[in-house]
């Protein structure tokens, strides 16, 4: 009929470009993001959390259009509480990532998010799932996202080796996360980590003047 | 097609497109008569591009809606939130209204600051507000901040962005005292403290660089002040007097106007001018030929 939609070509406003990381490990999955948010030229929020509780045990990592991904975190959020009250029992990460990628690729034309969704079931262990923008959905052991994350695949593809501990993910996570917050201009702020296990969740930040440092021209 | 043809030869053809436009115009909403309209229709910005082309080259602009170029800040303090804005309203370089009140009243422990198009802010407020209303008397609970929060990013979320609201919601619930920000696309963060408009740079300076967490009423009333002033100094969409709103679970202070504006302009609102003032040229007395046609009295009872 006679509507004119306006396209969403170039959103302004809450667009967050963004560094995300999610890795493995055994018995739990350790995932961070930098905290910056930006309008234009303008950061709207420094202290953001791009971690968002999906269920007990299941986290998203959002990137991309900040109305969108809250919008997607929240519908998905529903659907999977909704449907682990009617199995009466915890759901599996893939579940979620798959609620992801159905909402995503769908509504891809209008949707501007890349997101990866990370967590602990007792079926498969600690998992990461990355859905970007498009609506793909593949498992990785390790996976980075977001405008900065192109500054730091060649660091991951380096440093990261399978059968890491909960600690050395985490220091592996803000080393990279601090790496890329160095280089990219739309990341910043501090780093937000957490690690998911079958025991719970301990979230923790680091803040600007205590990221790690390194080589800098 | 046909229309712009019709547009570029003269005045009066304008006329004619224009009334084929209307009936089309009526056929397209009486479609949409029956049924709530899920989007906006924008088919008659169309048309007005034809209309600003037709009227000359710019020499006539079709009026440019009312924003508030603003300045708004809101802070957590110790018992509670302080928000502030200033009181300007500009319809392009022309200030509209001098007092207007931009923070808005959503539930008797939440307000809203409003910054963007006067009439998007105005409206989703009072939608905001009857919703909440009615959900309170629906369940019997005191409204929560978070809930206006959610409410307000579902709304904006699903228009995409047409509607133009940039809102800094502040209150205290049972759960303690919040602010919170929604975008005009739906986007909504958490913090402790906010400026917003086109003054904001301005105004986070002062706020960045004075702002502690738990500070005192009186010390969080100052700084909001000193951050709208600053957004009123530096931007020229903001201007006049600043309002501030103090909301803590014992109540709401609406001290409006906080501060007034120091150029104050003195208006007589009577101009009379003395007999004289505009000369006499020349004088013509003409005569009004009346008839009595038919003449009655009437008594009065006085007694």
């Amino acid at each position: 009929s006679c509507d004119f939609y306006v396209s969403p070509a170039r959103r302004s406003s809450g667009f967050r470009a963004t560094t995300i990381m999610a890795v493995e490990f055994d018995g739990g999955v350790v995932i961070g993001a930098d905290s910056r948010t930006t309008t234009g030229a303008y950061i709207a929020n420094r202290v953001t959390d791009k971690l968002t509780p999906i269920h007990d045990r299941i986290f998203c990592c959002r990137s991309g259009s900040a109305a969108d991904t809250q919008a997607i975190a929240d519908a998905v959020s529903y659907q999977l509480g909704f449907h682990s009250i009617e199995l009466d029992e915890p759901p599996l990460v893939q579940t979620a990532a798959n609620l992801f990628k159905q909402m995503c690729y769908r509504y891809r034309e209008e949707l501007m998010a890349g997101i990866i969704v990370a967590g602990w079931d007792k079926r498969r262990g600690g998992q990461v799932y990355t859905v970007p923008m498009g609506g793909m959905l593949v498992r990785q052991p390790v996976s980075v996202g977001g405008s900065g994350s192109s500054y730091i695949y060649g660091f991951i593809d380096s440093k990261y080796k399978s059968g890491m501990t909960k600690e050395e993910c985490l220091r592996f996570t803000a080393d990279a996360l601090a790496l890329a917050m160095e280089r990219d201009g739309s990341s910043g702020g501090v780093v937000r980590l957490a690690a998911i296990t079958e025991s719970g969740l301990e979230r923790s930040v680091i803040l600007g003047n205590q990221l790690p440092t390194f080589f800098s021209a | 097609g046909a229309e712009r043809e019709t547009v570029k030869t003269a005045g009066t053809s304008l006329r004619l497109s224009f009334s084929w436009k209307h009936q089309e115009i009526c056929r397209v909403l009486s479609c949409h008569v029956l049924q709530p309209l899920l989007k906006f229709i924008f088919f008659l910005s169309f048309r007005n591009l034809l209309l600003e082309d037709a009227l000359g080259e710019g020499k006539s602009n079709a009026p440019k809606p009312l924003k508030t170029g603003t300045t708004i800040a809101g802070v957590v303090c110790k018992d509670g939130v302080v928000l502030g804005a200033d009181t300007r309203a500009t319809s392009s370089e022309v200030v509209a209204d001098k007092m207007c009140a931009k923070i808005h009243y959503i539930a008797p422990n939440i307000y809203c600051c409003g910054a963007g198009t006067a009439a998007d802010t105005e409206k989703t407020t009072e939608l905001l507000s009857s919703n909440l209303t009615i959900f309170s008397m629906n369940s019997g609970r005191n409204p929560r901040v978070v809930m206006a929060a959610n409410i307000l990013q579902n709304m904006l979320f699903r228009y995409h962005g047409a509607i133009g609201a940039n809102l800094i919601l502040g209150g205290v619930d049972c759960t303690g005292s919040h602010i919170y920000r929604v975008g005009p696309y739906g986007s909504m963060d958490k913090v402790p403290y906010l400026a917003m408009g086109s003054g904001d740079l301005a105004a986070m300076g002062v706020l960045e660089d004075r702002f502690k967490p738990r500070m005192e009423q009186e010390e969080a009333k100052t700084l909001v002040r000193d951050a709208i002033r600053a957004g009123i100094m530096s931007d020229l969409g903001s201007g006049n007097n600043i309002d501030i709103c103090v909301i803590t679970s014992k109540g709401v202070d609406y001290i409006r106007p906080y501060q007034e504006s120091e150029y104050k302009d003195n208006r007589q609102k009577k101009y009379k001018y003395k007999p004289g003032t505009t000369p006499v040229l020349c004088e013509k007395v003409v005569r009004l030929e009346l008839e009595l046609v038919h003449e009655t009295v009437q008594k009065m009872e006085t007694s």
